[in-house]
Formats: C-alpha cells, sequence, structure tokens
C-alpha cells in the first residue's frame, strides 16, 4: 500500500505520531507555540483514548501521571513557561519510573519571554529539569518528518526503560509545514504492564510511588536509577554527522539551527571549504560517538539559539582535544546563514 | 461457634505510625471496611495524600498511588477516565485539598468526575510541625500563627466543602465527624454513601471528616474529641452539605 503523504505542521505532526504510537491518554493546556497540537488532539484523540484540557499545566501532568500509573501510554505538551509548571510533576514521574512522553515546543525567555523559538530549555530538559538526580531521555527533531517518527519512538523508549521521554522542539519546527509520510502500520497496542494500577483483583497489590522513606531505601533506590541511565547511555544515543572525516570545522547544532547548519554546510563545502556538522538527535543521552575525533586542528562551532547551553556539553565531550567557537542568539532572535559563514571565515 | 466480626481485609494487619488519639486510624479502617462491605478490593484504587497520610498505602489492602501535594484529584481524574469500571478515591488532607490543591480540586469537582473524595480535616498542618491550615479556627494558635488566626492578617477558615457544593457537577457532600462513637458510624454510613455513588455513576462525592489531632491542637485525645464537639463543629456545622 502506498505510503499517504500530507502536508501538516510540525505541532500536528508530533500528535499523530502519538496517536499513531497507540498513545491513548492526552492532557494539556494551551499555550503558544504548539497550540495547534492540542487543537489536533482534541479533535483525534476521542476516537481511540481521552482528551482532557487540564486547568493548568501542573494538573495536566498530574494527569499524565495518573494515566501512566493506570498502565496507558500518556502524553502532555507545552512550551517553555509550561514546562517549568510541570517540573515538579515530571519529578515525581521520574521518581516513580513511569513511562511518559512530554513535548516542549520552546519559546522566547526567560519569564513571559515572548512566542518566538528559542533553544533555551537545553539546561531545563537535560539537567533533570526539577528536582532530583533524574534523567529525561530528550529527543530534537529537525525535521517534521523527524517529528512525526521520534514521537512514536520515544513512546517506545519510555515503555521500554520506564523513563520520561521530552521531545524538544522550538516554534519554528512547531508551526512550520512540511510533507509527512504517514506509517502504513496498524497504530500500536499498549503493552501490558503488571505494575499498573488496574484493581488488585488476582494479584497481590501495585503501588505507584517515589517516597522510600526508611533508611538507606531511598538511595538504593536511586542507585537503581543511574543503573537504568548507565544502560540508557550506552544503548541509546542517536546523532547524525555530515563528513566529519575530512572536515577542518565542524558545525555542532540541533534542531531548527540544524537545518540551516546543513545550508551552511552545502553552501561552505560548494566553495571548496572543509565543513561538517554533528547533530545530536538524543540530547539526553549526549551523543559522545562523533566528538571522538583525533584530528587536533579541528575547531567546533557550536550554533544555539541560546546563550550557550548545549556548548556545554559539547565540551564535555571533547574534553579538550580541540578548539571550540560558539555562535548563539536568544529571545527569539536566530542565527542566519551569514552570521554562521562569517563566524567559520574567522575561524579557518 | 459462628464468627461473626472479621479483620478487615482491605486493612494490613500492621501497626500504624499515627499519633495516639490521631483520627487517620479510624478514618483509614473505615475507609476499608465499606471497600470490603461493597465487595471492591479488587478493583478500588486509592490515591494517598501528602501528609501524615503519606503512608496510607502501606496500611491499605489494595491498589494506591502516591499523588504530589495537593494534585490527588487530577491523578484520579485521569485513572478514573483510563479505568472508567474501577473505584478511584481520593484521602487528603486540608492543606493537600484546600490550599496547594484547591484549583485541581474545584476543577475535578466541576467537571463532575465520578469519584469519591475522604477530605479528613483537622484544622493544622501535622505532618510538618503543627502549622496554620486553610481550615485552621479563628484564635486557634499554630506554628505559623502565633498569637492565634486573625481574620485580618490570615482570613477566614475556608468552606471549601459548602463552596464545591455550589458547583452543578457535584452530587453529593456530607460532613462528619469522629468524636464519639455514634458519629464514627454516621462518618462510616457518610463513606460508603460516596463510594455507592461512585459505582452508581452518580457524580462527585465528597466527605469532610472533622478528625482529632491532640499533638498539634496541644491537648490529650479525649480533650481533642470534646473540642470537636464544642469549637470545631459549631465553626464547620455537621450533616448533608449537598
Amino acid at each position: 500500500m502506498e505510503k499517504k503523504k500530507i502536508l501538516i505542521s510540525g505541532n500536528e505532526a508530533i500528535a499523530e505520531g502519538a496517536i499513531q504510537a497507540g498513545c491513548t491518554f492526552y492532557a494539556g493546556y494551551p499555550i503558544t507555540p504548539q497550540n495547534e497540537l492540542i487543537v489536533y488532539m482534541a479533535k483525534h484523540m476521542p476516537e481511540k483514548g481521552i482528551f482532557i484540557q487540564a486547568e493548568s499545566e501542573p494538573a495536566a501532568i498530574n494527569m499524565v501521571y495518573g494515566a501512566s500509573a493506570a498502565g496507558v501510554r500518556s502524553m502532555t505538551s507545552s512550551s517553555s513557561p509550561g514546562i517549568s509548571l510541570m517540573q515538579e510533576g515530571i519529578s515525581y514521574i521520574a521518581g516513580s519510573q513511569l513511562p511518559a512522553v512530554i513535548v516542549n515546543i520552546m519559546r522566547g525567555g526567560p519569564g513571559l519571554g515572548n512566542i518566538a523559538p528559542a533553544q533555551s530549555d537545553y539546561f531545563q530538559a537535560t539537567r533533570g529539569g526539577g528536582h532530583g538526580d533524574y534523567h529525561l531521555i530528550v529527543l530534537a527533531p529537525a525535521s517534521v518528518q523527524e517529528a512525526y517518527e521520534l514521537t512514536q519512538t520515544s513512546f517506545d523508549l519510555a515503555d521500554k526503560y520506564r523513563i520520561p521521554v521530552m521531545i524538544l522542539g522550538d516554534g519554528i519546527l512547531g508551526q512550520m509545514m512540511e510533507p509527512v509520510r504517514l506509517s502504513t502500520k496498524k497504530i500500536k497496542a499498549n503493552t501490558f504492564k503488571d505494575w499498573a494500577l488496574t484493581g488488585c483483583q488476582g494479584r497481590k497489590p501495585n503501588i505507584v510511588k517515589s517516597f522510600f522513606l526508611r533508611e538507606g531505601a531511598l538511595e538504593e533506590f536511586n542507585l537503581g536509577l543511574q543503573k537504568n541511565y548507565e544502560i540508557i547511555r550506552k544503548k541509546e544515543e542517536r546523532y547524525e554527522g555530515l563528513f566529519l572525516s575530512e572536515a577542518k570545522v565542524i558545525l555542532v547544532a540541533y534542531g531548527t539551527m540544524a537545518r540551516i547548519a546543513k545550508s551552511v554546510v552545502s553552501q561552505l563545502r560548494g566553495a571548496g571549504k572543509k565543513v561538517g556538522l554533528i547533530r545530536p538527535i538524543s540530547l539526553w543521552p549526549f551523543p559522545q560517538k562523533p566528538f571522538d575525533l583525533k584530528n587536533k586542528k579541528i575547531k567546533y562551532l557550536v550554533v544555539e539559539m541560546s546563550y550557550g547551553q548545549m556548548l556545554e556539553d559539547v565540551k564535555l565531550a571533547v574534553c579538550g582535544r580541540q578548539r571550540i567557537e560558539f555562535l548563539g542568539r536568544s529571545g527569539g532572535g536566530v542565527p542566519s546563514q551569514e552570521e554562521m559563514i562569517n563566524k567559520i571565515k574567522q575561524i579557518l | 461457634m459462628e464468627k461473626i466480626f472479621f479483620r478487615t481485609e482491605s486493612l494490613y494487619d500492621v501497626p500504624t505510625h499515627y499519633c495516639p488519639g490521631c483520627g487517620h486510624g479510624i478514618a483509614h479502617r473505615l475507609v476499608a471496611e465499606v471497600v470490603d462491605e461493597l465487595g471492591i478490593r479488587g478493583k478500588t484504587i486509592g490515591i494517598a495524600p501528602v501528609g501524615c497520610a503519606v503512608v496510607a498505602y502501606d496500611y491499605w489492602n489494595f491498589d494506591c498511588s502516591e499523588a504530589a501535594h495537593g494534585r490527588a484529584l487530577a491523578v484520579a481524574t485521569a485513572i478514573k477516565r483510563v479505568h472508567p469500571q474501577k473505584i478511584v478515591f481520593t484521602y487528603q488532607g486540608d492543606g493537600d485539598l484546600a490550599a496547594i490543591g484547591t484549583n485541581e480540586t474545584i476543577h475535578a469537582a466541576n467537571r463532575g468526575e465520578n469519584l469519591t473524595v475522604v477530605f479528613i480535616n483537622n484544622a493544622v498542618y501535622g505532618m510538618t510541625g503543627g502549622q496554620m491550615a486553610p481550615t485552621t479556627l479563628l484564635g486557634q494558635k499554630t506554628a505559623t500563627c502565633i498569637q492565634g488566626r486573625q481574620k485580618e492578617k490570615h482570613g477566614y477558615p475556608l468552606k471549601i466543602s459548602e463552596m464545591l457544593a455550589l458547583l452543578p457537577g457535584v452530587t453529593y457532600v456530607e460532613r462528619v465527624s469522629l468524636q464519639s462513637p455514634q458519629e464514627v458510624l454516621k462518618a462510616k454510613r457518610a463513606i460508603k454513601q460516596a463510594f455507592e455513588n461512585q459505582i452508581n455513576n452518580l457524580g462527585f462525592s465528597l466527605v469532610e471528616v472533622l478528625s482529632p489531632c491532640p499533638t498539634y491542637w496541644s491537648q490529650s485525645p479525649k480533650e481533642a474529641l470534646d473540642w470537636i464537639r464544642d469549637v470545631m463543629q459549631k465553626e464547620f456545622p455537621l450533616g448533608r452539605i449537598k
């Protein structure tokens, strides 16, 4: 059967991807620039699942906690200030080892900021975000097709590792429209979870909690979480590398910035310049592998719609082997091809 | 000999951590007896609060979830929507339900979620050392209103149950107390009604239980029960509100 191709926004593609992945619970609250996602869910989720427009973001994330505890694939979405409100709930989801998918379509901040795109929530996403020693798997799509596909992957990862997974996009990705090839597979069926709250008929009661008061119990529990994160670090790095073996300057960018960086790479390679790109797709675990380059003369140029957040992870991965430069704009500003090319010319 | 009384199956046979004279032990037991009598232990899901009863799931022999402070009704909303055939209830204190959780409480009630809520009102924050609660009485001294609650500084004790009764989505609201054996039996009847309403899909049902906290009322267990009868019930009248 020929795959159906539709023109759709990033926000809607994420929603459609979730439904395709067998997500049957969505709770959210409107916030620009992801309103298209909640509206799409309001239209399509009730066909097979449950849609709730919650009274607030804290309510929404706690509804996701409940639905996940009840054993179904559940999701919420928001943008930067709303994600801030959800941090308590996300910490509880991580601490209770519940699977969940959380979408952040980033906008300018801090505070109320604006509704233009930004990549200023990288720290929030990759350094836990809420309280405690925990991590989310963080995936950063760079096209509407990839957003559609990674959303489906995120539900599989969430169930596999019993961990919340974040899809990190921005206002450009959320609202731009691109053609998407839809899956022809059947909608994924929910996996059975023996730990879920379904009523204890025929078994011992289940408890979903993140509270361990007995002496030593919480440390033991945390060691278990850390072990899980080690496994994820080994197995779930995702990235795209372009022309790395011959590059003298390597751009490092994710999401929408990587699209612009790709145009820069094309343009400069056309002019004979040895430029490459590392595009992290998993921001946590941050891909170490592409940065294991021996040539000490390579220069990295990290480009973000922030003042240097992913930059810190690049520094950690490079570990002093090569020189790292940075170009960033925030508050709704987007580094342009020209700015990047000028910066690369300075470096070369 | 005929066996006419049994250990409550929905209550584990363990000692609790509650203070002497605390109402939680009684309230937990009433919930457990009601669940047993209605034969719903295998399909009941309880949501514990943050407060002294945070470990209620260590005492109840059925599926339970923790919830972040105040968020129990958001968690319960989702679980009930996902499993409409199961019986989902929250058990919350005055801070959980009427301070930090007020928004989740009002909106779950306003949506008319088919849930059962056991609201334990002891007019103080016990777990954290006796601070003022939304339901602390005027003149009542607590750790954060040392001279007693004053209307100018702290406002009035919050009548959340009366407020919720105004919402068309709310089916049943009753206030009971644990201050004497007769009142305990009435409390059990109200809790049973609130669970039966859910079984019959009748909508949002809440029972407010006036409960003693001798430790943070600086009273003996007996004085605490008398205080409920003589002082607290005057501010929070017993009976069916809706």
